[in-house]
């Protein structure tokens, strides 16, 4: 079982809760879900206590992750953008720390759940509905039919439009779980032909230097699969608000 | 390999889980794909919620406004310094142009009292000159009348001394005195 590629991805109960049939125990998902968020409020909180004018290290790293995401978000979706600030910033602390976590050995990744992920994406995108429709009311629809389309184009236009819609929160959700997935795969599956070869004894060995150096190279991969990903749900997430404050393109 | 069993067995999973049969096994979830067993997602999407909720609350009433009130803070007083910066160098400005005109005064004046002291000394070696001229003059005029006395007493003299060697030459001549008149007209007619 120790070299199961799949075995990581296990949800175990640790207090089991069911209520009205359904299972809602605390797992090792959801320890890890609390791990996320207590870390990551904590790093956020206790970097930015002393209030530095002159910002140490740990402070500078917060101030950059506000900086970075808030500067996303204004260059995707402008001013009006700024008030989903704590909204795609939450998005993607979680979902970074949530991938970083998932990078310690032993330890689960959330973000491997397409529920998961699909449940943040719903999110987002629930987000634009909603916004959309409460700001700009039917209107939101214009979202659907781009100016400068001649006439007879536009029903193809308009399917495509809701089609590629109605597609952005899988293809949102799938892509940060596939790449999350995979790469632990990958990881695992590596680091497994290093135990099984090493098993075989000193031709072994010898041939186990290969997969090793890959699970090294896949290593530092995975921590900037990590990164991207958060960064691509995040700069997702811009563009699709964009699309809710400003809806004629 | 793993892979592919884990694979093959998710589909019968999947309708295990989707009609809640499946029991767990080692106090997790059974076998089969994990990411795609329904059972879990309850609690997954629960506990999902209630953990990203409260860290969205968190960021947006705590971490948030504290980091921007941070980074506020920051700006006003590097806007601050600036002001500050660009208010002393228009006064380190003020200064300098004061400086250069009071310089500028002060060489203007330095020169009026130089050419002062200059004219000052020039009338004054001009006055001191004329006097010493004057004097020279005066002193030149008497020498030249002194020496015209001198010349009109020595040339009055002459006629005296000529008729008393005269008289001296003819007595030791002839050893005779000859009057006093002829002589004086032989003399005066000899000078003539």
């Amino acid at each position: 079982m120790a070299t199961d590629p799949i075995h990581q991805f296990q949800i175990s109960r640790l207090i089991p809760i069911e209520i009205g049939g359904l299972d809602f125990s605390f797992t090792n998902a959801s320890a890890f879900m609390v791990a996320t968020v207590v870390a990551a409020g904590a790093f956020l909180y206790l970097t930015t206590s002393s209030r530095g004018l002159v910002p140490g290290r740990l402070q500078s790293v917060s101030e950059m992750s506000y900086e970075f995401i808030a500067s996303m978000l204004r260059d995707a979706a402008g001013s009006h953008g700024m008030r989903f600030f704590p909204f795609v910033f939450s998005l993607f602390m979680f979902v970074l720390v949530a991938n970083l976590f998932g990078m310690v050995p032993y330890f689960f990744t959330v973000t491997s759940h397409i529920i998961v992920t699909f449940a943040l994406a719903l999110l987002v995108i629930g987000t634009v509905i909603v916004y959309g429709f409460w700001k700009h009311g039917f209107g939101f629809l214009r979202l659907f039919v781009p100016q400068g389309v001649p006439a007879v184009l536009i029903p193809l236009v308009v399917a495509i439009e809701v089609v590629s819609f109605l597609s952005r929160p899988i293809s949102l959700s799938v892509r940060l779980f596939a790449n999350m997935l995979a790469g632990h795969i990958t990881l695992k599956v590596f680091a497994g032909f290093v135990t099984s070869l090493s098993a075989l004894g000193v031709a072994g060995v010898a041939g186990a230097v290969l997969p090793l150096a890959m699970t090294v190279a896949l290593t530092g991969l995975e921590f900037l699969v990590a990164f991207l990903q958060a960064y691509v749900f995040a700069v997702l997430t811009c563009m699709y608000l964009n699309d809710a404050i400003h809806p004629g393109h | 390999m793993f892979v592919a069993s884990a694979f093959a067995q998710e589909a019968a999973d999947h309708a295990a889980g989707e009609t809640h049969t499946e029991t767990g096994a080692e106090g997790g979830h059974g076998g089969g794909f994990p990411p795609f067993l329904v059972e879990t997602y309850p609690s997954q999407l629960l506990w999902l919620a209630i953990t990203f909720g409260l860290f969205y609350l968190f960021l947006k009433k705590v971490v948030l406004p504290r980091i921007g009130s941070i980074l506020e803070v920051r700006r006003d007083r590097i806007a601050q310094d600036l002001d500050q910066a660009a208010r002393m160098k228009e006064e380190a400005d003020a200064a300098v142009a004061a400086y250069e005109q009071e310089l500028a005064e002060a060489r203007k004046k330095a020169s009026a009292i130089a050419q002062e002291a200059r004219d000052a000394a020039k009338a004054e070696a001009e006055a001191e000159r004329r006097r010493v001229e004057a004097g020279l003059e005066s002193k030149l005029a008497e020498a030249e009348q002194r020496i015209s006395a001198i010349k009109s007493s020595a040339l009055s003299d002459v006629g005296a001394i000529a008729e008393e060697t005269a008289a001296t030459i003819i007595r030791e001549l002839i050893g005779a005195d000859v009057d006093r008149a002829s002589l004086e007209a032989a003399v005066k007619a000899s000078r003539q």
